[in-house]
């Protein structure tokens, strides 16, 4: 590790989407919702999902947390907006796979790649991953209508 | 800056001679475990290699000269608290064992519905959830004297807080979140003139202050070796003879038995009554001998180094933009918990381990203490007698680095 590794970290969009996250609302609408917590450092949030058949029409969350894992769930619901389930799953699998350090397919990840550099800092990897694995949960869930899965 | 020679002393730590990422180790992670001196690692390692035996079992010199030593460690450790007697020490694993033994073998056989358990607001998690554990399976309750913005104990209700339905007080003499001394002294004479036993958790404690149990009078007093330079799984209940005498076994097994036959079984004397199975040996010679190196070296002169180490670094810290202290105490020993404005704990500390500067961040096993301040976390410094002042530079600098990164 060294100084470019904690630049490669805390890169200018993560910096300003912690700052200034997107889609940091309640959604009184959503058909999937579901809590994550991470108790160790008590990073916790929630991600409201509205599905249209199978495209997610809405993604939003709220909670609170370092500045990786709100940068991270920033941007999971700019890139999930649109996008099939189809889509999202392997979204999903791509950013698991960058931030274990395993090969990804860059073209899938976009902007997502900025998330790459928490793979220098085990440490910080469940940082990031936490509302991905709350979006994958809230999916996952069968029912339609709101939901936790605490 | 004291009568200390640091430099000598920080030779006695082979840990802290290395480098991390380029930068030199600065720990200051002391609250959470201490590193361990070469007059402990040998005295362990001397232990396996010459004296390895079980205690009290059997005729042959090994085993005679392991007991003779997990004794004399025995003794240092009631030296080292003051207690009058061996049989008034326990070994156990560490001050959470402890504090379950006296909940579950103490205080839950007289604890009955309607009963009620005192602790503070700012203890750790070892000193809450046993307590909780009981109340369950009694139905006493579990009372919490108030704490103030400064992270003081709110003793304004103490008084009425201890109760005829109060079955112990459990109070940490220092927090491990905020630093605080607490007036173990004074409260335990309050709950004594009311008939109340006290527990005082003294895991952050031994490593700063010299310990007088009966001085203090308190009825048990429970500690960690690992944070005062001994091995991790070892630490020790200092319990009031009467007591320990009252009280039924916590753990059955070999060693705390006289005589087992289906019909009945006696049990040892103090303490072994206590001390179930195999124990720790190693693990006491260790802590015997990071007494021994404390006693060296002069408790109240590692106290003044360190304490002088904290006045310089809240010093510093308080002239900083955008740094809020957490916990302002008036008597504080070692720890110095801060926030940096808009930045996340985790960030902090993952920017200082860049730097080499080895911080705890979270919630430190207290979440009631967070949620007082209404924070999810601080980073936590927290002093040894073998840090220096440049290390308090190293802590500067980090905050000066994050503030850089996000600013
Ligand atoms: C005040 C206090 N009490 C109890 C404990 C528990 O100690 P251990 O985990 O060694 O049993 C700690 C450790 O952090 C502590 O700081």
């Amino acid at each position: 590790m060294s100084d470019a590794d904690l630049r490669d970290l805390y890169q200018q969009v993560i910096m300003d989407h912690n700052k200034k996250p997107r889609n940091f609302r309640e959604m009184d609408n959503a058909n999937h919702l579901a809590h994550g917590n991470n108790p160790l450092c008590g990073d916790a949030l929630v991600v409201f999902v509205k599905l249209n058949g199978d495209v997610i029409e809405d993604v939003s969350f709220q909670g609170s947390g370092c500045a990786i894992s709100v940068a991270s769930a920033s941007l999971m619901t700019e890139a999930l907006k649109g996008k099939t389930l189809e889509q999202a799953e392997e979204i999903y699998q791509q950013v698991h796979k960058q931030m274990t350090g395993e090969e990804a397919d860059r073209s899938a990840l976009g902007k997502l790649e900025v998330l790459s550099g928490v793979k220098e800092f085990p440490a910080r990897v469940k940082c990031a991953t936490l509302s991905w694995h709350t979006m994958h949960a809230a999916m996952d869930s069968d029912h339609d209508i709101s939901i936790s899965t605490e | 800056m004291s009568v200390l020679d640091i430099a000598a002393i920080r030779q006695d730590f082979p840990i802290l001679d290395q480098q991390i990422n380029g930068y030199p180790l600065v720990y200051l992670d002391n609250a959470a475990s201490s590193q361990k001196p070469n007059q402990v690692i040998d005295a362990i390692s001397d232990y396996y290699r010459k004296d390895n035996a079980n205690v009290h079992r059997g005729v042959h010199r090994l085993s005679q000269r392991a007991t003779d030593a997990y004794e004399a460690a025995r003794d240092k450790v009631r030296g080292f608290v003051n207690a009058k007697s061996d049989k008034e020490i326990v070994f156990v694993r560490g001050a959470t064992e402890a504090i379950n033994l006296v909940a579950q073998s103490f205080v839950r056989p007289q604890a009955q519905v309607g009963d009620e358990i005192l602790i503070s607001h700012m203890e750790h998690h070892a000193n809450i959830v046993p307590w909780q554990m009981v109340c369950e399976q009694t139905g006493a309750t579990l009372k919490v004297i108030p704490m103030t913005q400064q992270g003081e104990l709110d003793l304004t209700t103490f008084d009425d807080l201890l109760t005829e339905k109060t079955k112990i007080l459990a109070i940490g003499q220092v927090s491990n979140a905020l630093g605080t001394i607490n007036p173990v002294k004074e409260m335990t004479a309050k709950a004594h003139a009311k008939g109340i036993p006290v527990l005082v958790d003294g895991a952050q404690a031994v490593p700063h202050l010299a310990v007088d149990v009966q001085d203090l009078d308190c009825d048990f007093y429970v500690f960690s070796g690992h944070k005062m330079f001994a091995p991790t799984g070892i630490g020790a209940m200092y319990a009031k003879q009467e007591l320990l005498e009252a009280m039924p076994p916590w753990q059955g097994g070999g060693d705390m038995i006289l005589s087992v036959s289906f019909d009945h079984t006696q049990y040892n004397e103090l303490p072994y009554k206590f001390e179930a199975g195999t124990p720790h040996i190693a693990g006491a010679i260790g802590l015997g001998a990071a007494i021994d190196y404390m006693h060296k070296l002069g408790i109240e002169n590692l106290a003044a180094h360190e304490h002088q180490l904290l006045d310089i670094a809240t010093a510093k810290l308080v002239a900083m933009d955008g740094i809020r202290i957490i916990g302002t105490a008036k008597e504080k020993a070692s720890v110095l918990s801060f926030m940096i404005e808009g930045v996340h704990p985790h960030d902090v500390g993952t920017i200082f381990d860049q730097q080499g500067v080895a911080i705890r961040t979270g919630h430190h096993c207290a979440q009631p203490v967070m949620q007082f301040f209404g924070i999810p976390a601080t980073a936590r410094a927290s002093f040894a007698f073998y840090n220096t002042v440049e290390e308090v530079d190293a802590l500067v600098a980090g905050i000066k680095k994050v503030q850089e990164l996000f600013a």
